[in-house]
């Protein structure tokens, strides 16, 4: 098994679902010639052609426009948004078009749609660059919202995303590209040659979409991340010492309602952590899920650790990421309470 | 009825990739001064054939020809130069220091300076640019402090921006430059509706949008050209046409089917091509579509033909995609050495005087930047509050955020 960079499993991912399925289709901005401004897709147009992987002009509505136009017609596009931040124009076409095109013709139509974007900061991006908007998503009905923390994972659920008859937003944290990030932004990144999440099993595999993984089994509190905020959460527990069992979900929506339950009703305890603005964010969702149907089993309110309600800062990237520092306190505020 | 022929996607390439030889043969360069000059108030439907040709006042002898010459004393052309070399020496010290560490980003306009700076000589006080990150250049010819530039390069403690901004997202509304986007095209549509208020309030301010070749394929550009032809907004478009959209070739946009000038056309507007690597011209066409914006006969869209020389930005190395010498088989030139070179001709400078203008251009900006990295750099020295984090969200601070800043701790 070989061991790969996140955008090598990626890139992995797309190999292998265009080989097997000619309808597989790759574009976007840079996306073609050059491969990507991350390089995910480099290799493909010379392998595949460029009647399968082509640049696109720079209109993201247009992009998301066209494949719906496609996966209509039949084929499974899988298209990259360069930044998530760029992904706005498209909204309309994503919210009003592919998510309920089954539900309007009565199964007549439908979008296998795959739209492929890197979110989350942690690499001074500033406000364009950083921002992480699976809420905005997960709040539309008819979309399955996606997002790997890891290189095995994100092939796995990348060939799912292109295998689903749904249209599926799938979100790759950029600061995890090359290597787990635990938050600890002083200290050298690991690459994920030295991880084993960087195994990467050849050919075709998939991770069934609405599974959560469970990254660290634990008995005193529930902690719910997804993308980068796996390994700050990991990194949080170790340093407080704190047994907390370390839910990574994956898939956003549909949610791992069973896997989330089972734990929080172990444990009685839950922190809920992303990066996302916390007014609106996925982490309320979390929280009414976990009230709903753990709140007799709770012995402490739920927290949330989040990016903070501003838009991301340039200078003040570390003092705006929710680090493991911010969640260790938050682990331990949670084990005081009651 | 004969069987037709199965289908196949048409996919657009450049001319050449890394490897081959650079060809610019099909692009054809008309001659200086060939281009006619209408006046301001002619009819959009008299003028079609100046969105097919370009508009170039500087010959290959360095002579100022045509039409479209003698707009501008020696004096005032010498002023345009010296704010090129600006432009450039600011750039290249940038870049150097991104490269050392001292920001995270930084974007340079290296062969394009012609067109921010020509254009910005030719507004008024109270226009108003809403620039794309790459015309740096307005802001240095309005006379911006260049140490404040900096300062936000470096999101240091006297960053205009108080650290929220990425590198070269200025913004200076003294200035008449609208804070910068990181969103493509979006301003391209607000500069109209800022020229409609304009009208609405019945002032005589005109508002000038910018965007690059890749950008015009948003659909922002259409929505700010059917706004701007049916209110008569005054405005100038301006398209920065530098070949490249990051790795795309301005194909990909059809920016042969024929000329992105000519996009205006179907809105009725006037459309001009320009030599953008040519001072002279650019000004004067700049300020044609000035004067007819602020004369009441509406927007006009430009054109402007240029070259990106460098990378996208210090994120890019365009030797993945374009062969490196194409930037010297551009048949534009450069456009530092072209204003140079007339005026040389016409006895106002020297190699000497450029000589030490350059060397004095230089060192003033190594003072300026000893005094920007005396405050801070990105990662050294004394940055903005982190309680800047939280300020100008909202006009007052809600509740819930007052909490978040308490929680931060700041
Ligand atoms: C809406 C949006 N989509 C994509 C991007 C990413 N992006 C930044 S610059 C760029 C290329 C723009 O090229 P062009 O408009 O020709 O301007 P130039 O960089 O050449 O000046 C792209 C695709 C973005 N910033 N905004
Ligand atoms: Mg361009």
């Amino acid at each position: 098994m070989a061991r790969m960079t996140m955008i090598e499993a990626l890139r992995d991912g797309l190999d292998v679902a265009m080989s097997r399925d000619e309808n597989v289709v790759v574009y976007g901005e840079d996306v073609g010639y050059f491969g990507g401004v991350f390089r995910v897709t480099q290799g493909l147009q010379k392998k595949y052609g460029k009647q399968r992987c082509f640049d696109s002009p720079i209109n993201e509505s247009g992009i998301v426009g066209t494949a719906i136009g496609m996966a209509v017609y039949g084929l499974r596009p899988c298209v990259e948004i360069q930044f998530a931040d760029y992904v706005y124009p498209a909204y309309d076409q994503i919210v009003s078009e592919a998510a309920r095109i089954r539900y309007r013709s009565n199964g007549d139509f439908t979008v296998p749609l795959t739209i492929r974007m890197p979110s989350g900061g942690g690499i001074f991006g500033g406000q364009t660059h950083s921002q992480s908007p699976e809420a905005v998503f997960a709040h539309v009905c008819g979309l399955k919202t996606v997002m790997p923390s890891n290189p095995y994972d994100a092939k796995g659920l990348l060939i799912a995303s292109i295998e689903d008859d749904d249209p599926v937003i799938f979100l790759e944290p950029k600061r995890l590209y090359n290597g787990p990030f635990d938050g600890h932004h002083e200290r050298p990144v690991t690459p994920w040659k030295k991880h084993e999440l960087g195994e990467v099993p050849e050919g075709h595999y998939s991770i069934p979409l609405g599974q959560a993984a469970v990254r660290r089994e634990g008995a005193d509190v529930t902690v719910l991340a997804y993308g980068t905020m796996v390994f700050v959460a990991l990194a949080a527990a170790e340093e407080t010492g704190i047994d907390a069992e370390v839910i990574d979900l994956r898939t956003i929506l549909p949610l791992d309602l069973e896997t989330i339950e089972n734990s929080v009703k172990k444990t009685g305890r839950c922190v809920i952590v992303h990066e996302a603005t916390r007014t609106c964010g996925f982490g309320a969702e979390l929280m009414s899920v976990v009230q709903e149907s753990c709140f007799y089993r709770l012995e402490a309110p739920i927290i949330r650790v989040t990016g903070w309600d501003t838009p991301y800062p340039h200078a003040h990237e570390w003092a705006y990421f929710p680090g493991p520092g911010r969640v260790g306190e938050a682990l331990k505020k949670v084990m005081e309470s009651a | 009825m004969s069987k037709a022929k199965p289908l196949s996607l048409y996919v657009p390439e450049p001319q050449c990739r890394p490897g081959e030889t650079p060809d610019f043969s099909g692009f054809i360069v008309p001659k200086a001064g060939a281009v006619r000059r209408p006046d301001i108030d002619v009819a959009p439907a008299e003028i079609h054939d100046l969105a097919y040709s370009i508009i170039r006042v500087l010959n290959r002898e360095g002579e100022a020809v045509g039409p479209w010459a003698e707009q501008l004393s020696d004096e005032e052309a010498l002023e345009g130069l010296r704010n090129m070399m600006k432009v450039r020496a600011y750039d290249a010290r940038l870049l150097m220091a991104q490269r050392q560490g001292k920001t995270s980003f930084y974007m340079q306009s290296l062969g394009e300076e012609a067109i921010a700076c020509a254009f910005q000589k030719a507004l008024k006080p109270g226009d108003m640019n809403f620039p794309t990150y790459r015309q740096q250049g307005l802001l240095i010819t309005s006379g911006y402090p260049i140490v404040d530039m900096m300062n936000q390069v470096y999101s240091n403690a006297r960053d205009p921006m108080a650290g929220r901004q990425l590198p070269v997202m200025y913004s200076s509304k003294k200035h008449g430059f609208f804070t910068i986007s990181g969103n493509l095209a979006t301003q391209f549509v607000q500069a109209v509706g800022w020229a409609m208020a304009s009208a609405i309030k019945g002032d005589t301010k005109i508002a000038a949008g910018w965007i690059g070749d890749g950008a015009t394929a948003e659909s922002d550009f259409y929505a700010a050209m059917v706004f701007a032809s049916t209110y008569h907004a005054p405005v100038v478009l301006n398209v920065v046409n530098n070949q490249w959209a990051i790795s795309t070739f301005q194909g990909i946009a059809r920016g042969d089917a024929p000329t992105f000038a000519s996009r205006g056309l179907g809105f009725g507007m006037p459309s001009l091509r320009v030599d953008g690597n040519d001072y002279l011209a650019v000004y004067a066409v700049s300020k044609w579509a000035i004067d007819r914006a602020r004369s009441g006969h509406g927007p006009t869209l430009i054109e402007h033909v240029t070259y990106r020389a460098g990378a996208h930005s210090t994120s890019d190395d365009p030797s993945a995609y374009r062969p490196k010498d194409e930037v010297t088989a551009w048949p534009l030139g450069d456009p530092v050495e072209r204003l140079k070179a007339y005026l040389i001709k016409k006895g106002a400078w020297s190699e000497e005087r450029h000589a030490q203008a350059k060397a004095q251009i230089e060192s003033e900006m190594v003072q300026f930047q000893k005094e920007a990295e005396a405050i801070g750099t990105l990662h050294s020295g004394s940055g903005p509050s982190v309680r800047e984090m939280f300020e100008d969200v909202y006009k007052e601070t809600p509740i819930h955020l007052k909490r978040q800043r308490q929680e931060a701790g700041v």
